[in-house]
């Protein structure tokens, strides 16, 4: 017989559990779900535009009922729990009836924090909660002129916002001297106070409220200064008071909220609770995004699976009252450690402050351009050393140059027709749909429903601006310590770090000593795995060939039409007459459809077919050609000019420099490709400052560059250091890549890498640190003596070829009809 | 009438692979599990036709290799909120040796 589950609150915290709950173990529980509101699940956070008339009730809905009864879920809707009896572990609702519970959920949220003034209870007194809350402030908005919302938070200008729209006199009652305190800095909640000011919100600062007054209705405010204003509607917007009540009476130990641990465990094992009514190591939370994240972690350990734990949440704030952008995250005030960096710019309306602490984000304040704060937030979560580009921060990520191709538009001005994912073809408006009309808060969701940044992620950014943009801050930015993939809650570095400590050789031996909740992994986390343990163990694991994305299984790139793509191998883009002739003779042997110049100073023989591939490979091996990579995660090509043997300029020999950089580095495996290129004299007519390693000879040796990359998001490198001799270069790129290796996560280039480790710390690492290169150098020539081994060449053999032919062909089978 | 043909035996695929049979149909792709179940699709992904027996297997499932679609191996369907279906064929493993049935 199945468990019983029982949730109380059919909130958003409650019912994203029980939807993750879902994913994980459909069948496990009986569900049973009590709402005292009369309706399915609905997305709070856009009240506010259901009061501003810009979305119907309708809009919101997350769960109808159907959904409920397609689960199995019986839903109890406009009934209010009463009472937990954990003797006889069932809960009793308003109307008496009761259900047994073998595990039970509290997710109760909060309440509106009432004044307890005299007049409080009058009728025309609302919070600002729920749809009937919204009922009522439309109800008066239609029949009365004067409204009053005490509380110049989030909440309260969201409100006032709305009942202006709705033909209100609005005014606001703020305790403190500027709006939003707690998540703007006074300059810039003066600046939302004037920009509200000129929508007609009037402010009342520093007021504090001593009665409400009136006798069928309220009818106005009184305040201890002496100060009185008439007020039809008082919407008490003053804070909110997690709902514990019920836990508190059944006897669960509570403080601010229902205490839990990184389980969402109450003191009472069999019982639970998440969202705004708990309170996980000394805080609660008043935002979606952290308490999704406790229900991921809380229907882990409903299913049973028991790995997940809730570490607490860092979150920002964004105000999404329409038309004002105003963006915080993190100590955005700073101490006498930090440092400020202020923009200011009145004129435009605009405002940003980052406050650092030792060159990385500690908090951050815009104001009227709020294009970057998920950025900003971004670096601050990954505490990012920005020391590189600090004079540069509040420009914004676009003035980096890598925002991507064609210009950088605010979000909120993008045509809804605007092409956001280009390897997707999905548009603005796709997305904006999409979010609506399914309800997505994350930017997996959003992938998942509609592929923008789903491919190459160079849109990522984009689309998080834009989910931010619908949803305001719930939307969680992807955090790089996440889960590597589904399987697993173990992020990237955590993985890598368990299989050198724990000595880990084979992805099945990983994925016990991980506890993986998958049986054999999937396309995301069993490449990484692959690439992770043979990069940390190159003499021990054995590649596994099932791991690998089709491209580096058959050492061939497979295109549109299932033909595949051929590259050998052309050392420093320098060849001769006799490889020519073979790569020709192989061209029309096998009746290849296009011969072509690559950007990478190759010769690419374009749609083979993969049972030719085993006997081209023999024939160009024969003439001495060997497999390119072009399709691998793993050393690409060296560009090279013509340098010092020729060119009127050239200042070294660049050509030799690219054959003897190839020759070292060639079959390394990298968290993603390699490119390098040398150029003869700073002219760089071999673009070496694009790659991942670049050199540029100079008279006096050579500059080293590192973390350049073409593609979609373009970045110039950074200079690492100059050296004089060709050893030298020799010695800094094995050790440039060996620390690439060891440190970047599976499918980070160079760029993204460098960028968010710094650059002093590659230097400090390879640079500074003699010993340290040297050692670096040397890991990476131990490995090479494993990896440098033809992969054509490998197979070619005749057991080998086989698994490129079909098993079996017959001509049994019925001819569709056309 | 037996429709069934033996295309091989189970150790000539790979496990969490896949081997491609040419059929007058088409081309079909007879996948092994981890868990040694076998599983035959038509090989021609329903999104543009990418060649399946090429995708990374796992668990019941393979990604198809052009842009990552996910196929069950036991309906064909792709997983959401992908939407398609690549033909399903009946296979059975007897004493090692594995057969499939295109003309059902
Ligand atoms: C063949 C080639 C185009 C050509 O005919 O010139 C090519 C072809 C492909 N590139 Fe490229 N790239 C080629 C040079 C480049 C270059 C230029 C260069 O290397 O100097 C770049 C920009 C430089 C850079 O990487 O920083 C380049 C940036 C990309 C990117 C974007 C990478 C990025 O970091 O943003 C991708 C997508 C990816 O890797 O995820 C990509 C991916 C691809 C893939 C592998 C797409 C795929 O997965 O099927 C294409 C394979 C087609 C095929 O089968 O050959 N290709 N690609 C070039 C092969 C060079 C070689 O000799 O190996
Ligand atoms: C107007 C407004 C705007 C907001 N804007 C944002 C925003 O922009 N970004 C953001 O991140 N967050 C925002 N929030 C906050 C966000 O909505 C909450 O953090 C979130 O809804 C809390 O989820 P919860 O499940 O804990 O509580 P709720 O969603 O409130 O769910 C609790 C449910 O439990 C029910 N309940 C309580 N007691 C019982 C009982 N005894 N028996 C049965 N049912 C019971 C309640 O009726 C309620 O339906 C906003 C909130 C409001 C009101
Ligand atoms: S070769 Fe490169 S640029 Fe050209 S279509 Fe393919 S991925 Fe795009
Ligand atoms: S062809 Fe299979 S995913 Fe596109």
């Amino acid at each position: 017989m199945k468990e019983k589950l029982v949730v109380i609150g059919n909130g958003m915290a409650g019912m994203r559990t029980v939807e993750e709950l879902l994913k994980l173990a459909p069948e496990q529980y009986e569900i049973t779900v009590y709402g005292a509101e009369p309706h399915g699940n609905y997305n709070r956070i856009l009240l506010s535009p259901v009061l501003s008339g810009e979305a119907q009730f309708d809009d919101i809905l997350l769960n109808r009922p159907e959904w409920y009864a397609e689960h199995g879920i019986t839903l109890h809707t406009g009934s209010k729990v009463e009472k937990i009896d954990r003797v006889r572990r069932q809960v009793v609702a308003a109307d008496g009836s009761s259900s047994p519970y073998d595990r039970l959920l509290i997710a109760t949220g909060s309440r509106p924090f009432i004044l307890p003034v005299p007049g409080h209870d009058l009728p025309g007194v609302v919070g600002f909660r729920d749809i009937a809350d919204v009922d009522v402030m439309l109800d008066a908005a239609q029949h009365y002129r004067h409204a009053v919302v005490i509380g110049g938070g989030l909440l309260g200008l969201e409100a006032a916002v709305g009942l202006v729209k709705r033909g209100m006199v609005v005014r606001v009652v703020h305790l403190a001297d500027t709006l939003m305190e707690r998540q703007l800095d006074s300059a810039a909640g003066k600046m939302l106070q004037q920009e509200l000011e000129s929508r007609g919100v009037e402010f009342l600062m520093g007021a504090k409220t001593k009665e409400l007054i009136g006798r069928q209705r309220v009818q106005g405010i009184v305040f201890e200064d002496g100060r009185e204003v008439s007020a039809d509607l008082v919407v008490m917007a003053a804070g909110i008071r997690p709902d514990f009540a019920l836990a508190k009476d059944a006897g669960i130990h509570c403080e601010r909220g229902i205490v839990v641990n990184d389980t969402l465990q109450t003191f009472d094992p069999r019982i639970y609770a998440v969202g705004e009514c708990a309170q996980h190591r000394g805080q609660t939370y008043g935002l979606v995004a952290p308490l999704f994240e406790q229900a991921k972690v809380c229907a882990n350990h409903l299913a049973k699976l028991g790995y997940g734990r809730y570490q607490g949440s860092v979150t920002s704030t964004k105000l999404k009252v329409s038309g004002v952008d105003v963006f915080s995250a993190g100590d955005f005030l700073g101490g006498p450690e930090s440092e400020q960096i202020v923009y200011r710019d009145p004129g435009a309306g605009v405002y940003k402050k980052v406050v650092l602490q030792g060159n990385r984000i500690q908090g951050a304040v815009l104001y009227g351009n709020t294009l970057d704060g998920a950025w900003y937030f971004q670096l601050m979560r990954d505490g990012a050393d920005v020391s590189a580009f600090r004079d540069q921060l509040l420009f914004g990520q676009a003035h980096l140059g890598d925002a991507g191709h064609g210009q950088h538009s605010p979000v909120a001005m993008m045509a809804d027709s605007a092409e956001v994912c280009g390897c997707n073809g999905v548009t603005k408006g796709d997305i904006v749909h999409a979010i609506r009309s399914n309800g997505l808060f994350t930017l997996d969701e959003v992938r998942a429903h509609t592929k923008a940044s789903a491919s190459c992620g160079g849109c990522t950014g984009l689309v998080e601006q834009i989910l931010a943009s619908v949803v305001g801050s719930d939307a969680a930015p992807a955090d790089q310590q996440k889960p590597l993939c589904p399987c697993t809650e173990h992020s990237h570095d955590a993985v890598r770090e368990a299989i050198r400590t724990q000595h880990l050789t084979s992805i099945e031996q990983t994925m016990r000593a991980l506890e993986w909740h998958s049986a054999d992994g999937c396309p995301t986390c069993r490449p990484a795995l692959n690439y992770y343990l043979i990069s940390s163990w190159p003499a021990e694991a054995i590649d596994d060939d099932r791991s690998r994305f089709v491209n580096e299984r058959l050492h061939a790139n497979i295109q549109k039409d299932r033909s595949y793509t051929v590259v050998p191998r052309i050392w420093g883009g320098v060849t001769t007459p006799a490889e020519l002739r073979a790569i020709a003779d192989a061209a029309e042997k096998y009746a290849v459809p296009m011969v072509k110049i690559t950007g990478g100073q190759r010769i690419d023989l374009v749609g083979v077919q993969k049972e030719q591939l085993p006997s081209m490979w023999a024939d160009l091996n024969a003439a001495g050609l060997v497999s390119g990579h072009a399709y691998g995660k793993a050393l690409r090509t060296v560009k090279t000019c013509i340098g010092s043997q020729f060119c009127r300029f050239g200042t070294q020999d660049s050509v030799q420099m690219g054959i003897d950089l190839e020759k070292f580095s060639w079959g390394s495996w990298t968290p993603h490709k390699f490119k390098m290129a040398v150029s003869g004299c700073p002219r760089n007519c071999a673009e070496a400052t694009i790659k991942d390693f670049g050199v540029v000879a100079v008279d006096s040796g050579w500059e080293l560059h590192v973390g350049g990359n073409g593609g979609v998001k373009v970045r110039v490198t950074d200079l690492l250091c100059r050296v004089k001799t060709a050893d030298e270069v020799l010695e800094y790129c094995g050790a440039f890549m060996q620390l690439y290796r060891e440190q970047a996560r599976y499918l980070e280039r160079t760029a993204p890498w460098l960028e968010r480790v710094g650059l002093d710390y590659v230097k400090q690492q390879m640079v500074e640190d003699a010993a340290n290169r040297a050692a670096l150098h040397q890991r990476f020539v131990a490995s090479q003596q494993i990896a440098q081994n033809d992969p054509w060449a490998e197979r070619t053999t005749e057991a080998r070829r086989s698994e490129f032919e079909p098993l079996t062909k017959t001509d049994v089978g019925r001819v569709s009809a056309a | 009438m037996n429709d069934w043909i033996t295309i091989g035996t189970l150790e000539d695929i790979p496990r969490q692979g896949a081997r491609v049979v040419q059929t007058a149909a088409g081309e079909v792709a007879v996948f092994r599990a981890q868990s040694d179940a076998v599983f035959a699709l038509a090989n021609r992904c329903p999104h543009k036709g990418g060649p399946l027996a090429e995708g990374i297997v796992f668990d019941h499932h393979v990604a198809c290799p052009l842009h990552n679609w996910k196929i069950s191996l036991e309906s064909g369907e792709a997983v959401a909120p992908d939407r398609g279906c690549a033909r399903r064929y009946a296979v059975r493993l007897a004493d090692g040796i594995v057969q499939i049935n295109i003309t059902t």
